[in-house]
């Protein structure tokens, strides 16, 4: 008896199951498919909330019920753009102050980084650490006296001061994550470019860039990114001649009246280069975000 | 393939700097100095002034000099008991953004690692926020989400009862840490998903067929794997958080009364509204020391999860 179901069992398993893992398989896409949306809209919400009151005239923008439905105008960003005060100068300072203190950045992080990778110095572990280190120490601690240091130095309100300080804050980042896309240059490729007997720059022209470049975009995409979004330095050390974007925003907070669509559409200008950066630069944020730890 | 790379090994065999000459070694050293020195002066120079204003009496709005004033700013740091609330306060609202984001961001990543309709956009969509700028979110939140008159999420949440809450005001602290929380999930969830997405299917597919259930495989065999993962995240998120600002002064600022200061904002008013250079810089060592010792504890940790020991 046990060994005629044990084989008739299997002549009738295949079909049975696989239709019950088949459905299985549907409502499982299916479940997970809502619910990944669910979730991914959840997160999204304040920032469609933002672009919706964006187009929102103010009176339709504190409103209760909240509306979902009105007559988007582009009102508010044109009080952005050209109003009592215009974002223009406050888009020209954080542009300044972000493409320049990224090229110093990777200046300074493309040697440094070979010097860690390529041909390494003696305590190139003490270095790296060193580098990681300076992030963790707190700047805020320091803001009163770089205040001092940057009234006497008459840096105070100047994007210099900003590009000189941001550059500071990206670089151990930079340094890291170029680093580990330099230990991916193959040493079959080093050696065999020293065997063809080419100089140093011939290597790193030749053999290196070529490998790197795609890292150094990402790089640069991040320290962009983290620049851009900087408050706390700006807040401390700039008035008006190098006042940045986020900036504009606390200035978009009025003492009285209404002014929650206003401040969504500055939000919005503020928010979407960054975002946008963000989205290109998906695929290497993380290894950004990781200081190359995770490829 | 996502793999939790191997940062501080030593490069290839014959390119160690075994054995080289001097001028050698200057040679390799030129190209590390500028960033060297960089680094140095931009990021050390400005803690040594500071350690120097921590013994002056110096307000930066009264005309004349600083003055010698011993330990005085010491004594009134260590004395101010808005000092000690404002460090454990900071300690416990970094610790809270980082759990709850690392909880979320572990439930979000696997979510993210099954195959489903649209996925890539669901992702773009969870990891926005960490984008936002963080001046802009904060002002969003405070406005157009969490006011009590009109705000979003009242409306969402008055189904359940809640009717017309002034989040910042009675909640402020629970406020900004779901800001943090928001903002820096997607951070945690990409590490995490990185994590997931370099595990060995194998052995979950031999776990799956020896009949262990969904949870008993994700506890026994998927936590242990994603271990490092988990702790760079919340090193580098700790790094990031505890310097938290951007949303106190901008939701909050700080109050009601002083129940959301934390270190940085507390310093922030020192310069700015006592114009207190001295107390400032005092508050300032005393902050660098305990981030040192912290600090020294988070390199370690560093050192272990880039596998730094395995490379010696």
């Amino acid at each position: 008896m046990t060994a005629v179901t044990a084989t008739d069992a299997p002549a009738q398993a295949p079909t049975a199951p696989k239709r019950s893992r088949r459905v299985r398989e549907i409502t499982g896409l299916a479940g997970w498919t809502v619910l990944g949306w669910v979730v991914g809209i959840a997160f999204f919400l304040p920032i469609l909330w933002m672009f919706l009151t964006a187009f929102k005239p103010e009176s339709s923008a504190e409103t209760w019920p909240p509306k979902f439905t009105f007559s988007p105008t582009l009102a508010e960003f044109r009080l952005v753009f050209s109003g009592s005060t215009p974002v223009g100068p406050f888009i020209e300072h954080s542009a300044i102050a972000t493409v320049g203190s990224t090229i110093l950045v990777l200046v300074l992080a493309l040697p440094a980084s070979y010097a860690l990778s390529i041909r390494p110095v003696g305590k190139w572990r003490d270095s790296l650490f060193f580098f990681i280190s300076t992030k963790m120490l707190p700047i805020v601690a320091a803001i009163g006296p770089l205040y001092v240091i940057a009234l006497k130095t008459h840096l105070l309100d100047s994007i210099w001061l900003l590009i000189i300080l941001y550059a500071a804050m990206n670089l151990p980042l930079a340094i890291w994550m170029i680093r580990s896309f330099m230990l991916e240059v193959p040493t079959e490729m080093l050696e065999a470019a020293r065997l063809d007997g080419a100089g140093r720059f011939r290597e790193i022209g030749e053999v290196i860039m070529p490998v790197v470049s795609p890292g150094l975009v990402s790089t640069a995409l991040i320290c962009v990114i983290f620049a851009w979004n900087e408050l706390f330095l700006a807040l401390n050390l700039t008035v008006t001649n190098a006042a940045t974007m986020p900036m504009f925003l606390i200035s978009s907070v009025p003492q009285e009246g209404l002014y929650i669509a206003h401040l969504s559409a500055a939000a919005t200008v503020a928010s979407v280069p960054v975002i946008l950066v963000g989205w290109i630069a998906q695929r290497s944020l993380v290894r950004g975000l990781s200081m190359g730890a995770i490829k | 393939m996502a793999v939790l790379e191997d940062v501080t090994s030593p490069p290839a065999a014959g390119l160690r700097p075994r054995g080289v000459s001097g001028r050698e070694k200057w040679q390799r050293r030129l190209p590390l100095l500028p960033a060297l020195i960089y680094t140095i002066v931009v990021t050390q120079v400005p803690f040594l002034v500071t350690l120097y204003y921590s013994f002056q009496n110096y307000f930066w709005n009264e005309p004349g000099g600083a003055t010698w004033a011993g330990i005085s700013n010491y004594k009134e740091v260590f004395t101010d008991p808005n000092f000690r609330s404002a460090l454990w306060r900071s300690v416990t609202i970094t610790a809270l953004a980082v759990i709850f984001a690392m909880a979320i961001g572990i439930a979000l990543a696997v979510l993210l690692d099954k195959k489903f309709i649209g996925r890539g956009i669901v992702r773009t969509l969870i990891i926005t926020p960490f984008l936002v700028m963080p001046a802009a979110a904060a002002l969003i939140w405070a406005g157009p989400m969490l006011d009590p008159n009109f705000g979003l999420l009242n409306y969402l949440l008055e189904p359940f009862g809640v009717n017309h809450v002034a989040w910042l005001t009675t909640h402020a602290y629970g406020s900004i840490i779901v800001v943090m929380v928001w903002q820096w999930t997607p951070f945690m969830t990409l590490i995490v998903l990185a994590g997931l997405q370099g595990q060995a299917q194998d052995s979950l597919e031999a776990a799956r067929m020896d009949g262990a259930n969904a949870w008993a495989i994700f506890r026994e065999l998927t936590l242990p794997h994603l271990r490092p993962y988990i702790e760079l995240g919340v090193l580098l998120g700790s790094i990031y958080l505890v310097n938290v600002f951007d949303q106190v002064r901008l939701m909050t600022n700080g109050g009601p009364g002083t129940s959301t200061t934390t270190l940085p904002f507390y310093i922030y008013q020192k310069v700015n509204y006592a114009f207190d250079i001295g107390g400032s810089a005092a508050a300032g060592v005393v902050t660098v020391v305990l981030t040192i010792i912290v600090a020294s504890f988070a390199l370690r940790l560093f050192a272990r999860v880039f596998q730094f020991e395995e490379a010696q």
